[in-house]
């Protein structure tokens, strides 16, 4: 081989077997700190086993009931899909503020197409869809293609969709009556089975499904591990051969795909379709969820089913706190304390590669 | 010489904004040899670099891989033809495995029904040959293939990228300051990989600062200044602070250079 320099012979003698380290001298902090850096739903799922546990001895047999749990699930639906899609958008290092009104702009879509227009129910939904993909559309390709901040294009389309959405309805509500008469399939996930006590609708077992699919793509196939890759480094994932912008194509399409399943989900929930919930943050409240759920903000780290448990946390809280009977208000502030307290601890699992 | 080359550009050029980074490059590549390119800082050498590996479209100028016109649109259409690169700053994803990350845009899939339809990865053949090229560099410092690249030392980050490299690489191999980050040990581990592959018939771009490595290595020397070819010396024939001071412009090229 290569003549050696005269301070390499010797490497001859160097060893050869795989580094081990006796571990002991760890601390229990820093193996906590190593095991939630490699299992990142960890915290969240925690968090909220904590705080089922801390309101269950507050307030007694009655939050345990299975009516109770299940309905904490029910509630939490719709802004679990929506935090699913985020999570996809956060997790390439971007955001969408857009995301609850392409719901409910998808959702009157669907309801005028069904009963205004009379098509057949399926072809509504599917024209509602396809809006809904259309709007992510144009978040993908002015992220991807125009290179504007993720922040700024959504900020804009969210004005543009809400507006479009009050233009387009003149803002007039389609009851749940005529919904019922007309279009049933669009209540298709309001259907709910009773387990003894318990209460299940389609709307929660399409939203735990769609998590765990997503969890599956994330993970176990080439395209999930590429959102990983964009997320955490774009320049490396592009040298590395990722068509990055085609993967944040799809990323932001599918987050408009599955924010206008979420208004399918959310006609099931409400009966009635009412341009009006525009206003409402549901954008807001996804982002909540998936902070919550640990999927940090800075791309590439986290798991989707964190977004759930982050989702659920929030629905533990708030219906542990309405049924002590405290103010409303008091869900916001540990809101708000939660989102700090889930960012601290990201930042202090992610010094543990440091 | 009466081989063809196997890598070939003429006049490129590359501008960004008032900054000339190539002007109006030539570069040849012979089959199996290694080539190194030395330069100083802003000579240049990376931006030819990204030209060849697709990273950046050069403004002027062709390029031909045996003998045929190519042009890249992105390094993966580099990649597919051939020509495999270890970037200065590894382009690895810090969050990723191992193992991810060396298979990343070229995943294994699991056989039958699981890989075709539900594009499941095969972790476990990932793993496994990202294991196997790792011990084959002599990379035994990694503890564990599933772990997180950002978890690595520097010296790591490299051998994972090299290895990504040697593993995958077809027709040319580029590396960019391989040795820049390592040990003597793994310095002396990659220089012994160049080697290996170019016994295998590859020819190896070796960019580097390090004179000592690139004098025991390359076949030939690629002298960049001020974004073009200064001249192609042997190192057999030129000494180190000679090909210093072409490369400092301390010195002018000899009339025949070019045809070393």
């Amino acid at each position: 081989m290569s003549q050696m320099q005269e301070y390499e012979k010797v490497l001859s003698s160097s060893d050869t077997s795989v580094a081990a380290f006796e571990e002991h001298g760890k601390s229990f902090v820093k193996r906590a700190q190593h095991f939630l850096h490699s299992t990142p739903a960890a915290v969240p799922l925690i968090v909220l086993m904590l705080s089922i546990i801390i309101f269950g001895i507050a307030i007694g047999g009655r939050f345990f009931s299975s009516y109770t749990l299940t309905l904490i699930l029910q509630q939490i639906a719709i802004v679990g899909i929506l935090g699913a899609a985020q999570t996809l958008v956060i997790l390439t290092a971007g955001i969408d503020l857009s995301i609850g009104v392409i719901m409910v702009i998808s959702a009157v879509i669907m309801g005028n197409c069904a009963i205004t227009y009379g098509m057949p129910t399926l072809l509504a939904v599917i024209v509602g869809l396809a809006a809904g993909g259309a709007c992510g559309l144009l978040n993908g390709l002015l992220v991807a293609y125009m290179k504007l901040p993720p922040f700024i294009v959504t900020l804009g389309t969210w004005n543009i969709v809400m507006a479009t959405n009050f233009i387009y309805s003149a803002n007039e509500t389609i009851r749940d009556a005529d919904v019922d008469a007309q279009a049933p399939l669009l209540h298709l996930f309001a259907m709910s089975f009773r387990v003894g006590s318990a209460v299940l609708t389609a709307g929660v077992i399409a939203t735990v499904v769609l998590v765990a699919v997503l969890w599956y793509v994330l993970n176990h196939t080439a395209w999930g591990r590429h959102v990983y890759a964009v997320g955490d480094d774009p320049e490396a994932a592009k040298l590395s051969g990722i068509q990055t912008k085609s993967v944040l194509i799809a990323v932001y399409t599918l987050a408009g795909l599955i924010a206008a399943f979420a208004a399918w989900v959310s006609i099931g929930r409400n009966g009635s379709i009412s341009p009006s919930a525009a206003v409402t943050d549901y954008n807001l409240q996804a982002i909540t969820a998936t902070v919550i759920g640990g999927i940090s903000l800075f791309g590439g780290r986290g798991s989707i089913l964190g977004t759930l448990f982050g989702a659920m946390i929030v629905g533990v809280v708030s219906m542990g706190l309405n049924m002590l009977g405290a103010d409303p208000q008091w869900k916001v502030l540990l809101t708000g304390v939660l989102i700090i307290g889930a960012v601290a601890i990201d930042q202090w699992i992610r010094k543990v590669s440091v | 010489m009466t081989q063809q080359a196997v890598l070939t550009a003429r006049g490129l050029t590359k501008r960004y904004g008032r900054v000339t980074a190539l002007n109006n490059c030539d570069f040849d590549l012979y089959p199996g040899e290694i080539l190194a390119v030395i330069g100083d800082n802003g000579a240049g050498k990376s931006t030819l670099i990204k030209a060849i590996s697709g990273a950046v479209h050069p403004d002027e100028g062709v390029i031909e891989l045996d003998g045929k016109h190519v042009h890249f649109k992105s390094p993966i259409e580099a990649r597919e033809a051939g020509i495999e690169t270890v970037y200065q700053n590894l382009a690895l994803s810090p969050a990723l495995s191992i193992a991810d990350n060396m298979f990343l845009g070229r995943e294994i899939r699991k056989p039958g029904p699981l890989g075709r339809w539900l594009r499941m990865l095969d972790r476990p053949a990932m793993e496994k040959r990202a294991r196997d090229k790792l011990t084959e560099l002599g990379l035994m410092t990694i503890q564990n293939i599933s772990q997180a690249v950002e978890t690595l030392s520097g010296g790591q980050r490299q051998g994972v990228a090299v290895a990504r490299a040697a593993a995958f690489g077809s027709k040319v191999v580029i590396m960019d300051e391989p040795t820049a980050a390592l040990g003597v040990k793994e310095s002396r581990r990659v220089l012994e990989l160049i080697l290996d592959v170019k016994k295998r018939g590859l020819p190896i771009v070796l960019i580097s600062h390090n004179m000592p490595h690139v004098f025991e290595v390359a076949d030939r020397i690629h002298i960049h200044r001020l974004g073009r070819r200064l001249c192609v010396v042997d190192p057999k024939q030129i000494s180190m602070s000679d090909a210093v001071a072409l490369m400092t412009g301390a010195k002018k090229p000899p009339e025949d250079a070019l045809a070393a």
